[in-house]
């Protein structure tokens, strides 16, 4: 057993380090250190940055653009990312439509998405939740009736992120009633500029805007834009929602934060808002984390070595994403109890936070707010128990 | 990085798990629990004829050189068995002394005895008034003569009754020294108990036992120092034990979710009960993962050796409590009867994380050493 990274290894992460040194905008890097909400252009002008190096879109296939890089170096290049505060690409574009066009697209789909899936020329968004399908994605009810040449869409979509910016949405939509549940449903790509189409803002618990209602009133969409077969939607959303083991956990996103834990350990230290006894209790709470932490990081490169070596159980990816979740979400409670009641007002509208020299106090709260949909979405932390339970355990 | 056993580790893995299935079923762990001395000689000897006994000594006194990895393998088995058998008092705790400080003659008078299973040897360390996980002494050493007199009282000694040779921490002028004691010494008292786990302890009483010159292990005053190093590896071969006895805790709880029927149904077609069953996969996973992470740490730089190992068996504590308990739970009544394994399980799972230093204790130390993370560059 050896636990250190090769000297090839270690030589692209200094690579990547140096990269990311020179390539992130100041400006976008503080915003996240300050856990500022970006906009769409902030992540644009990321993700553009990524893909003129080569590095928006590296697990696509090579013939797409991919890098063809071991797991073991797209854990490095995650956590590089995650440590240097870049943001991360849009996850609709990168790690969703694009790996699902490249497997399943048609040539002509291919040609005409790919690359500007890539560069977010085109920016996507994910219509899968309806507000009767939820973790039980395939009661969804959304209708797509072949019509000709066209399939005529009604019906709602909802929890629909980012909606407000994107160009098209790919999404699950029921083209037939008849079977079970699973069958009958299509995977189709809408122009989010066709006719009867009315997105709806939902505010969230952090004050933000990102999630949204989609509704469909007769919305007429080429049956060109049919991904895979009519009928068997279903296996491309499960293909979309399963092939991410390598970065799960999100080790490098947590490491960050607790540096920065560590960095406001020292702050309020110094400047005297941490009484004796409180210091003594965050030391330990802190450690207590980093234990977890630990374990989980070790964890993660279990199942990344596991997948160099020929890949492991599948199940192992909803372990990760059960335990990572959990563990972000703590060091966002951990950042809130540090703000105490500095941290009480709320940010302005527009995610800029009140007081721009303590952009942490200002933004503990939200960000530890919003965070709890980490454990919700993409198959919540109850759906995943549910996978270990019957995949891994035989229950 | 490279998570993967050697050939000969794999062999090793298989082997010895192989001889703790085969031969160390839960009877025949009762029946050696009820015997004079607590646990089975048979047993014992098994491993010895494996050669297991001499796995982490240096070849030149007669052992195989194994490391942390092979280590971690054998506890593991040794956890899966929750065997009783002397093999982490004798080779890890009071063998790891010896291994790290003893003279040449110190060794080839023990050892070779050591590794063929017929010497039993013991730590003598803890003291009542004293920090529980402390690497103090308050045993009296005095220098007399050429030797050495001690005076003072030791507790939880890990199978001190069977210990033909004793480990004392003692105080001299120098500070914690070490020394080797007979257990048949003029003015050594032995009284035995047993531990809550089932293994054999005694307390000690030491009423001006008189030693020779040869009887220190190391230099006068090195003691804390050598106890420090070996109660590493030990702490890393009581996380791996661990993660023996969770996975065997875990195997026997699923296992009695898919067969026990309640109202008309297996009980682990429960959803309630599925969670708490992966969240029990889930922390042993964790804890595998740490142990592998003490076992592969034992020979790097010593503050970052010192916080894995912390961070280590501060995690077990936590997941060893989690698993069993749980265990206890899913299983109803029956869990907590003496008859069945998994009450033993939870019971040594708790020994395990009051050995050595608590979960708190562990805690403490990564509070003192500033994190589980190295200082970033």
């Amino acid at each position: 057993m050896q636990l250190d990274f090769t000297p090839a290894e270690i030589a692209f992460r200094d690579e990547v380090r140096s990269f990311l040194r020179d390539a992130l905008p100041d400006d976008l890097r503080q915003k996240m250190v300050d856990r500022a909400h970006l906009g769409k252009d902030d992540i644009v002008r990321w993700q553009r940055i990524l893909n003129a190096r080569g590095w928006a879109v590296t697990h696509w296939p090579a013939e797409y653009g991919g890098q063809q890089w071991t797991p073991t170096e797209r854990y490095i290049f995650q956590e590089e990312m995650a440590l240097a505060h870049a943001p991360e690409g849009s996850p609709f574009n990168v790690n969703m439509i694009g790996p699902v066009l490249c497997r399943f697209g048609t040539p002509a789909q291919k040609e005409r998405f790919l690359a500007a899936t890539a560069n977010i020329d085109i920016w996507w968004c994910q219509g899968f939740s309806e507000p009767g399908a939820g973790s039980d994605l395939a009661s969804l009810k959304t209708s797509a009736v072949r019509d000709g040449d066209h399939y005529v869409l009604n019906g709602q979509k909802i929890w629909t992120t980012q909606a407000q910016h994107a160009d098209w949405m790919f999404g699950l939509f029921r083209t037939d009633n008849s079977g079970k549940q699973q069958q009958g449903i299509s995977f189709l790509l809408l122009d989010m500029r066709t006719p009867g189409i009315t997105v709806r803002p939902i505010e969230t618990i952090d004050g933000e805007h990102d999630a949204n209602e989609v509704f469909f009133d007769d919305v007429r969409v080429p049956v060109e834009n049919l991904v895979g077969e009519e009928g068997r939607g279903w296996d491309v959303a499960k293909n979309l929602l399963g092939n991410e083991r390598s970065g799960i956990a999100r080790i490098g996103l947590s490491k960050e934060r607790l540096s920065q834990l560590r960095a406001l350990e020292a702050q309020l230290t110094a400047s005297g808002e941490l009484a004796e006894e409180e210091r003594h209790v965050l030391a330990r709470k802190l450690a207590e984390v980093e234990v977890d932490l630990r374990a989980l990081e070790l964890t993660q490169l279990r199942v990344v070595a596991a997948d160099a070596h020929g890949g492991g159980a599948n199940a192992a990816a909803s372990i990760l994403k059960v335990k990572g979740t959990e563990m972000q979400q703590r060091m966002t409670e951990l950042v809130t109890e540090l703000a105490g009641p500095a941290g009480l007002a709320m940010p302005q509208a527009g995610g800029r936070t009140n007081d721009p020299d303590e952009g942490w106090v200002g933004a503990a709260a939200p960000f530890y707010f919003t965070m709890r949909k980490v454990s919700i979405f993409g198959g919540s932390n109850e759906i995943q128990k549910n996978i270990i339970a019957k995949t891994l355990l035989g229950l | 990085m490279d998570f993967e056993l050697t050939d000969e580790q794999t062999m090793l893995s298989e082997t010895v798990t192989r001889l703790v299935a085969e031969s160390y079923d839960f009877q025949q762990r009762e029946h050696a629990l009820r015997s004079d001395t607590g646990w089975s000689r048979e047993a014992y000897a098994s491993f010895a004829e494996m050669g297991l006994l001499g796995l982490p000594f240096a070849e030149e006194d007669g052992g195989i050189g194994g490391g942390g990895v092979e280590m971690m393998l054998v506890m593991e088995a040794v956890g899966r068995g929750l065997m009783v058998e002397p093999f982490f008092a004798t080779v890890v705790l009071a063998g790891g002394v010896l291994r790290r400080a003893a003279s040449a003659a110190q060794r080839a008078a023990i050892l070779p005895g050591v590794i063929a299973g017929d010497t039993i040897l013991a730590l003598a360390h803890s003291e009542p008034g004293l920090p529980r996980h402390s690497l103090d002494a308050r045993v009296v050493a005095r220098h007399t003569g050429d030797g050495w007199t001690l005076d003072g009282h030791k507790i939880a000694v890990i199978h001190g009754q069977s210990a033909d040779h004793l480990v004392v921490s003692a105080l001299s002028d120098a500070g914690v020294s070490l020394f080797l004691v007979e257990r048949d010494a003029p003015g050594v008292t032995i009284s035995a108990a047993r531990g809550y786990d089932g293994i054999p302890i005694a307390s000690l009483a030491l009423a001006d036992v008189g030693l020779p010159a040869s009887a220190l292990i190391g230099s006068d005053g090195e003691g804390a120092a050598i106890l420090e190093r070996v109660f590493e590896e030990a702490n890393a071969a009581l996380v791996a034990e661990a993660v023996g006895a969770m996975a065997e805790t875990f195997d026997v709880t699923l296992d009695y979710l898919k067969t026990r029927q309640q109202f008309g149904t297996a009980i682990g077609s429960f959803q309630a009960l599925q969670h708490r069953a992966v969240e029990m996969l889930m922390q042993l996973e964790l804890s595998r993962s740490m142990a592998i992470l003490a076992a592969v740490s034992l020979d790097i730089d010593p503050g970052q050796r010192a916080r894995n190992v912390s961070a280590a068996k501060a995690l077990i504590g936590k997941s060893g409590r989690i698993i069993g308990q749980e265990a206890v739970q899913m299983h109803g009544a029956i869990g907590i009867t003496s008859e069945y394994k998994v009450g033993h399980a939870f019971k040594r799972l708790t020994a395990i994380d009051a050995l050595l230093g608590d979960r708190d204790f562990h805690i403490s130390r990564l509070v003192a050493l500033r994190g589980v993370y190295p200082a970033a560059a």
